[in-house]
């Protein structure tokens, strides 16, 4: 935390108390200290902080389909930074997309999410982005995007259409922790980025439970974001609260943990949530009905086991998965606890898109680096060397093994997952 | 040259291996700033040890990619003060490591706790047999540390690394299949032992027919998933045969990376700058204090980096080089036995039995691990009788299977062609039914084996490389042909169709070029006076007290277990020494 002129403060304090004339004010150092928690909640730095970059000056490069768009600054530098922003101006950007010059934003910014953040949390926000952050004079990027598609007024078509005003209303027939659970899940968590699906204006099809799209997995840059809904097979149905807590906080389940994208998401944000936040949104998480995929239930099945431990590895794929997983995936393909995930009844090998299980086979990955796991236990590449009709071949056996019962991959999808990655290395 | 002058901190580590990591992860608990250098390159499990290609034995066993570079430094070595040394080029008989992790990224695991008469020889060889039963010119002295000292720092190394293994002696009390020789453990193993090989299961039923104490060698590989006491995961250990001369891809060998890095690295008061190869430690004009040290980074600038402590955590070769190149203390002189910089060096005295049996036994010796394996230690340090042997020390007898490559580990009967058809034909016929059996051994201090400055070579930076005189003496000699019998008895009892022994004789001379151990020793030696030692009990050099020396250089001889247990509670006994005393009253621990 940046410490504060006693000056500042003083005036701080006046300004702020005006808000809160009923009940007696927090502590600025207090509520900043909320707003850096809300920020974390919010992993507003998993877009505004670039690698090996100033916290927050911005300058992340996000590709989208019609050209490269940059992440701003949003330390307080007046110049270049949000400084000069009102309060009112400051939530205008978070909750509605709209900066203070009134153009709009991409909703790369998860504005319709955020618009979901109460007041009190958005004024903590605000004193914590004006006073708990160092200023960085570091420019904004102008987009890659070309003329005319760079206009930015098409964006507000966009917004009567894609987003719904109003904060979070409390469900009132719900306890406290679901309520709590789904204000961050549905707001600052903006789980609904990646994992619901999106439609043909590259919306969120779902903003919150009351439709069955919402959280029922979405996928994005070649990683398929996990079903959270109640589903058995493909989805979190037999995840039990604490396990949901545990790998928000750690990264990892005795049998499963996080990759790709949700890595840096547990690393920045999630592990920072205390216990009755993340008991909350395990709460919440657990009240979504299945979305129904029919995907099957993997059953009991020691065969591919059997076949394995004998050394039959007559099976397509069995023998590439001997080669390059059972060092650590094992042969009864259990891993090992709380090291090695497990690929038996694993809900993320057995979702109808495989794109993260093609994309981990190929790129790697590591586990969260956590205060609780600072491991990052990885993953190695294999795309140096297994070919796309391997990766298929190794992928149909692992999702059709140990009683998995999801489909086969093929070897086009393994190719087009392939196409977006950078160039191969040397071997 | 023009010297960039770095800010001060308060602690500076030399070398970033084993002692240097918990030197770093124990000086930052305690508040201090620190910098590690190390003159390596950066290494992690990923990429640098990633499956499959860590599993490359050209690369790693043969081309040596994790050691040190000849090319600009390495050590010169002779036989006799009166020979001329010449430069060991080519690594043959011992590999000094290079980089961050350092040897504990490529060593085999074995996780030894010395025994308690190791830590005492002089006196117990004294009480035992009499004082003239030490040999003129052997420079046998004591620890200046009991087993009792260490135990709890022992027992900490362990529970850092996740050691598999089985108590012999829990608090006193012998436990069946353990090792009952062993000092009092105060807590079991952190894992259980890793699952006897079939060499090992026959080792031990013969072994154990002939009256032995056969147990599971002490692994650094955790035999299971492993949480440490920093919080660091580590893997169990598959048996891939990959250990020694490589990296760990499963998380399983404790290594610095594997148990310590993911922590210390993150600390905010820690920093590592690789590629940081130190040239000596920088002296106040008393000098009695250190201030830094000169270091030259990649591009070949020479920094300096003030400090208040200097904590010397190189490889033991490399200790006392740099002490002997920043002049700490006074270099020894075998003719006037003066000085203490350099005296005792000692390496290790091994021997071996390759067995080979019929096509009904199958050893698959690629299942292997570094440390997997069965042993004896009836035969090790004190713990036989020596009244009529006329030698001191012992080894410990195992059938350890660290692997089946393909290049160095295709043992054949000694009537086998050394290529063509029939070289072939005898590795279809042996390949996987043939063992062996060896014995690491202890070697003695004496006179006229140390290290000194070379007066002909110099590093590619200019300055003197280390001379190493070395050669067998008669009582090592005599220590592993006795051992070789037994071991023979334990071979014959085994039943093999051919055995092939190699032994050393008293012909022998000490040649660098087959791989032995890297188990180099003394040179540093800890001791209880400045008129035997380098250092005080606490590693702590006695001319230059905010100075402090770890690793296998502060042996004052060599023991026949593997060193890193040893060398790893050394250096938490020497932090604990520097963080409960030292700090509050920086000076002398023990005065001279």
């Amino acid at each position: 935390m940046k410490t504060i002129r006693k000056t500042q403060l003083a005036i701080l304090l006046l300004s702020a108390s005006g808000l809160y004339a009923q009940a007696a004010p927090a502590p600025l150092e207090q509520r900043i200290a909320h707003g850096e928690y809300l920020s974390r909640a919010g992993d507003c730095t998993a877009c505004h902080t670039a690698v090996g970059g100033q916290p927050f000056a911005g300058g992340l490069k996000m590709t989208t389909p019609v050209g490269a768009i940059y992440s701003t600054n949003i330390t307080p530098d007046k110049k270049q930074g949000i400084g000069e922003y009102s309060f009112t101006e400051f939530s205008d950007a978070v909750r509605k997309g709209i900066r203070k010059d009134g153009t709009h934003l991409y909703p790369a910014m998860p504005y319709p999410s955020f618009v979901k953040i109460n007041e009190d949390d958005m004024q903590d926000l605000y004193l914590y982005f004006q006073h708990g952050v160092k200023p960085v004079a570091q420019a904004n990027k102008d987009s890659d995007i070309p003329w005319p598609l760079n206009m930015r007024w098409p964006l507000a078509g966009w917004n009567l259409m894609f987003r719904h005003d109003g904060v979070f209303q409390p469900d009132t027939q719900q306890t406290t922790a679901w309520n709590r659970g789904a204000y961050l899940v549905q707001g600052l968590g903006h789980c609904g980025s990646c994992h619901t699906p999106r439609g043909i204006g590259f919306q969120e099809k779902a903003l919150d439970q009351s439709e069955p799209e919402y959280l029922s997995g979405g996928t994005l840059e070649g990683w398929h974001a996990a079903n959270l809904r109640g589903d058995k097979a493909t989805g979190l149905g037999y995840w039990s609260e604490q396990q949901i807590a545990q790998f928000l906080k750690s990264g990892h389940t005795e049998k499963s943990a996080a990759f790709g994208s949700m890595t840096d998401v547990v690393q920045d944000s999630t592990q920072y949530l205390n216990a009755e936040d993340l008991q909350a949104i395990a709460v919440y998480l657990k009240s979504l009905q299945p979305m129904g995929d029919n995907a099957k239930e993997p059953v009991k099945d020691s065969a591919t086991y059997q076949a394995l431990a004998n050394g039959k590895a007559t099976q397509p794929g069995a023998q590439l998965y001997l080669d390059n997983c059972a060092a650590c995936h094992r042969s009864d393909g259990m891993g090992y606890e709380n090291t090695f995930p497990a690929l038996t009844h694993n809900p993320v090998l057995l979702s109808k898109d495989p794109s993260s299980l093609i994309s981990i086979v190929l790129k790697g990955s590591h586990m969260p680096i956590t205060q609780t796991a600072p491991t990052g236990l990885t993953m190695p590449d294999f795309g140096w060397r297994l070919s796309d009709e391997d990766v298929a071949q190794l992928l149909s056996f692992v999702r059709t093994g140990w009683g998995n019962q999801a489909e086969p991959v093929s070897a086009s999808q393994v190719k087009d997952i392939r196409a977006e990655l950078p160039k191969p290395q040397g071997k | 040259m023009t010297t960039i002058k770095k800010d001060p901190v308060d602690v500076v580590i030399v070398g970033f291996g084993w002692t240097g990591a918990i030197m770093g992860m124990e000086m930052t608990d305690a508040g201090l700033s620190v910098v590690a250098l190390e003159r390596g390159e950066k290494r992690d499990t990923y990429p640098d040890f990633a499956y499959p290609r860590i599993a490359d034995e050209l690369t790693y066993g043969i081309r040596l990619k994790l050691f040190q570079e000849t090319a600009k430094e390495t050590v010169t070595v002779r036989h006799n003060p009166g020979d001329y040394a010449v430069p060991y080029r080519q690594f043959g008989s011992f590999l000094p490591g290079n980089g961050v992790g350092g040897a504990g990224v490529h060593w085999n695991g074995m996780h030894w706790r010395a025994l308690p008469s190791d830590l005492k020889l002089h006196t117990t060889i004294s009480e035992r047999y009499g004082k003239a039963f030490i040999p003129e010119g052997m420079l046998l002295q004591d620890y200046p540390v009991d087993y009792a000292d260490l135990e709890p720092f022992f027992d900490k190394f362990e529970k850092v690394c996740g050691t598999a293994g089985k108590s012999g002696n829990l608090r006193g009390q012998i436990i069946e299949g353990g090792n009952p020789f062993e000092g009092p453990r105060t807590s079991e193993y952190p894992t259980p032992p890793l699952k006897s090989l079939y060499s090992g299961t026959l080792f031990s039923k013969a072994a154990k027919e002939l009256g032995y104490h056969p147990f599971a060698i002490p692994a650094a590989n955790c035999s299971q998933p492993y949480t440490n006491p920093y919080g660091v995961q580590l893997g169990p250990c598959n048996y891939c045969g990959y250990c020694e001369r490589f990296g760990c891809f499963m998380y399983s060998k404790g290594s610095p990376q594997s148990t310590i890095l993911p922590v210390l690295t993150q600390r905010k008061n820690f920093e590592l700058r690789t590629n940081s190869m130190v040239i000596k430690v920088n002296l106040d004009s008393s000098g009695k204090k250190a201030t830094g040290v000169t270091y030259i980074d990649i591009q070949g600038r020479e920094i300096e980096q003030p400090a208040n402590m200097v904590i010397l955590s190189a490889y033991q070769l490399h200790n006392v080089r740099l002490l002997l190149l920043s002049g700490i203390g006074q270099p020894y002189n075998p003719q006037t036995g003066e000085g203490m910089v350099g005296r005792n060096y000692a390496y290790q005295m091994n021997s071996g039995i390759s067995l080979f049996f019929d096509k009904d036994t199958h050893f698959n010796p690629f299942i292997g691990a570094g440390a997997a394996g069965a042993v004896i230690d009836d035969f090790n340090s004190d713990n036989f009788d020596h009244t009529d042997l006329g030698f001191i020390g012992g080894a410990y007898i195992s059938a350890v299977r660290t692997g089946g490559r393909p290049i160095q580990q295709m043992t054949l009967p000694a009537d086998t062609p050394t290529w063509g058809a029939g070289w072939k034909q005898g590795i279809k016929d042996n390949y996987l039914h043939s063992m062996s059996i060896g014995s690491e051994g202890s070697v003695m201090p004496y006179k006229e084996c140390y290290l000194d400055l070379d007066p002909n070579y110099k590093d590619a930076f200019g300055q003197p490389l280390l001379r190493m005189t070395f050669d067998w003496k008669p009582n090592e000699v005599k220590m592993t042909q006795h051992i070789t019998s037994k071991m023979q008895g334990i071979a014959t009892a085994m039943n093999p169709k051919q055995m092939k022994v190699s032994v050393m004789d008293m012909n022998s001379h000490y040649d660098v070029r087959p791989y032995q151990s890297t188990h180099t020793t003394g040179g540093a030696i800890m001791g209880d006076s400045p008129s035997n030692s380098v250092v005080n009990k606490y590693l702590q050099s006695w001319d230059v007290p905010n100075v402090f020396v770890q690793g296998a250089s502060a042996f004052p001889q060599n023991m026949a277990y593997n060193p890193t247990g040893l060398v790893g509670a050394l250096a938490y006994w020497s932090a604990h020494a520097i963080r409960t005393q030292y700090l509050a009253n920086p000076g002398p621990l023990v005065q001279a």
